[in-house]
């Protein structure tokens, strides 16, 4: 991995203003969200929190129970957010929380009202636009007790962008018996250098399901949400969806901590190599029982690169039970064959074997999203064998 | 339907199918007995073309194609269907989405073929996922189904598989060979026979609880790679349960 020079980007001047209908936007960039998942007609969506460079250009509840503001106006409505602002991610951790937190430039705060079951998702997403570009955001999501949520947040990059830094804060609260999903669609270019940093916490009975798709090149991504169970029968799953073409070098992971009675925690994830770098780290943590905790990183080789597998579970309590499977190879030729004797040629039979594995399926997306991602899968697989 | 000349196969270094030749007509049922290690698996695998059999000598015409070196999926495509032992499980491919796959271009109802064989409880789940030896069978013979092939490999229908699933993995491979076919109110028997497309069947039992359901035309054994014995299945069974397969190593020594 190459060291990042964050004084090679432009922090400051990139400030759109207000796009009020988001149709209105630039074909090429529209057809760059759309591949995050972000629909422009804002149909069956439940709010819109768009970021281009270097401040908000579309913030939008749509629907009654949810609030969608620019963090920044947050903060100053709400006092400065000091319950939630900066709780769960160190701002000294490293040189890319610095950089977000000496310079906002902005992200999304995101709160639900106790009880609201919000059926449509909040779509954000966080683009770069200009040429060496650097993007601070810093979002907060809180779901409150009792209330549901679905965010579908993709994160998107011009099409043929020279360089940019995408640096966001995520800080994430799920209340009592709340529920989030948060689904993030990485739609970054073989230029553009990534540090998201992710944490949260889950209360008493809460769910928090996060789904994270990155299938396109990505020069270097690196990123590790971390989420604490600190209620009990609070519940974390994580799945991940990762291809890393030549060229790309990505190195992420999850982390739970089970830090109540009755917790789970389960991380998923799958990666293939074509060409490209793939750290895929994991790290579940058992502090109270009982509690369970699984962790699942396979990945594929097809067509040279590396894949570096760190699964990790620690336990510090009597009859915390957690377990781990990790596998690192190629697809078998018993499933060709057996594909092959069901009439599919060899091509057919691996595409359908690489998109079983992928298993996008398991995240419940919306259908179009669904649409795109394997159309994406598909495309993405001519590099492949 | 189907002709096997002189064929040697070799897997790796060792010679396991020596000089064999068979013939299957269009309609007909064979049965293949033999041992352990006999290599009746290995004349399976071969007919449908996997990568580890090595074919040294001889050829196999199927319909009037020479398929000896054929792909596994053209074999498939021009009509060979082959139950698996032991197939593998395949992540993330749903059961509904396999057998549509299998029938290719042809329209068929899922559903209604999957209860036929009591396996629409099994449509969401992943290929093979966890599933018992009857699953297993079952879930092979609702493929073949969409696939609808003219001539059927099955390995050992009988194994792993209850009692109770054994009549309906019989009645289902009956169906398959026959292409179903019953009394209608508007067409005989005799007429759907004529236009019929022809099913042959080449099946390996051990235990020839598959006979009590189809009614198989010949039987051969097959022993250290040469087929024998050529007679009616069920005397070849009632042979081979009352001496084994000693008097095959008399006759081929």
């Amino acid at each position: 991995m190459e060291k990042i020079d964050l004084k090679d980007f432009r922090f400051t001047g990139s400030t759109l203003g207000e796009i009020a209908d988001l149709r209105t936007m630039d074909a090429a960039d529209k057809a760059e969200m759309l591949m995050s998942g972000i629909d422009v007609e804002e149909r069956d969506r439940a709010g819109t929190y768009l970021q281009v460079d270097h401040g908000r250009v579309h913030c939008k509840s749509l629907q009654q129970g949810v609030e969608v503001l620019d963090i920044k106006e947050a903060l100053a409505r709400y006092d400065g957010l000091p319950e939630y602002y900066w709780t769960q991610v160190d701002k000294d951790k490293d040189e890319f929380t610095r950089s977000a937190a000496g310079d906002l430039h902005g992200g999304y705060f995101i709160r639900t009202e106790k009880g609201a079951k919000i059926a449509e998702p909040v779509q954000s997403c966080l683009f770069l636009k200009g040429d060496m570009v650097g993007q601070n955001v810093h979002n907060i999501i809180i779901v409150a007790d009792d209330s549901e949520l679905h965010i579908i947040t993709g994160c998107s990059v011009a099409h043929g962008s020279k360089g940019a830094a995408h640096l966001g804060i995520t800080e994430i609260f799920v209340g009592k018996n709340a529920k989030l999903t948060f689904t993030m669609i990485h739609n970054w270019a073989e230029t553009t250098v990534v540090r998201p940093r992710t944490g949260g916490v889950v209360d008493e009975g809460g769910v928090f399901v996060n789904n994270y798709v990155l299938l396109k090149p990505v020069k270097d991504l690196q990123s590790y949400p971390a989420i604490r169970l600190n209620g009990r029968g609070a519940v974390a799953r994580f799945n991940s969806v990762i291809v890393a073409p030549a060229g790309s070098h990505v190195d992420t992971g999850s982390r739970i901590e089970l830090n109540a009675p009755d917790t789970k925690g389960e991380i998923i994830s799958r990666t293939i190599a074509s060409g490209g770098t793939i750290i895929a780290r994991g790290f579940i943590g058992g502090n109270a029982v009982p509690a369970k905790g699984h962790l699942e990183c396979k990945g594929l080789i097809l067509g040279g690169g590396v894949i570096h597998a760190i699964p990790e579970l620690l336990g510090s309590v009597d009859g915390v039970e957690l377990s781990h499977e990790a596998a690192v190879g190629k697809i078998a030729q018993e499933e060709i064959e057996y594909l092959m004797a069901r009439g599919l040629d060899e091509e057919e039979a691996t595409s359908t074997i690489v998109r079983g594995f992928l298993n996008v399926d398991i995240m419940g997306l919306p259908k179009e999203l669904q649409d795109v991602i394997e159309s994406t899968i598909s495309e993405s697989q001519k590099d492949m064998f | 339907m189907l002709r096997i000349e002189d064929l040697h196969v070799k897997i790796g270094d060792r010679e396991v199918l020596s000089g064999i030749n068979l013939h299957i007509a269009d309609n007909e049922t064979f049965i293949l007995f033999g041992p352990n290690g006999s290599g009746k698996t290995t004349l399976l695998m071969t007919l449908m073309g996997f990568g580890n059999y090595e074919i040294t000598k001889g050829r196999i015409l199927f319909r009037g194609h020479d398929i000896t070196h054929a792909p596994i999926y053209e074999r498939a495509r021009l009509g060979i269907g082959m139950s698996f032992q032991r197939p593998p499980t395949i992540h993330g491919l749903k059961t509904r989405h396999m057998v549509r796959m299998c029938a290719r271009d042809s329209e068929i109802d899922v559903d209604a073929l999957a209860r036929k064989v009591n396996m629409d409880e099994f449509l969401e789940r992943d290929v093979n996922a966890g599933f018992s030896g009857g699953e297993i069978k079952r879930s092979e013979l609702l493929q073949l189904m969409a696939q609808k092939p003219y001539l059927l490999l099955f390995d050992e229908p009988e194994s792993g598989v209850d009692l109770e699933n054994m009549k309906l993995i019989g009645h289902t491979v009956r169906e398959v060979l026959t292409g179903g076919i019953e009394p209608k109110p508007n067409s005989s028997m005799k007429q759907q026979l004529v236009l019929k497309r022809p099913v042959s069947g080449l099946i390996i039992t051990h235990t020839g609880y598959i006979l009590e359901y189809l009614n198989a035309d010949r039987g051969q054994v097959l022993f250290n790679g040469h087929l024998c014995c050529e007679a009616n299945p069920r005397n070849i069974l009632d042979h081979i349960s009352q001496y084994g397969y000693q008097e095959c190593v008399r006759c081929l020594n």
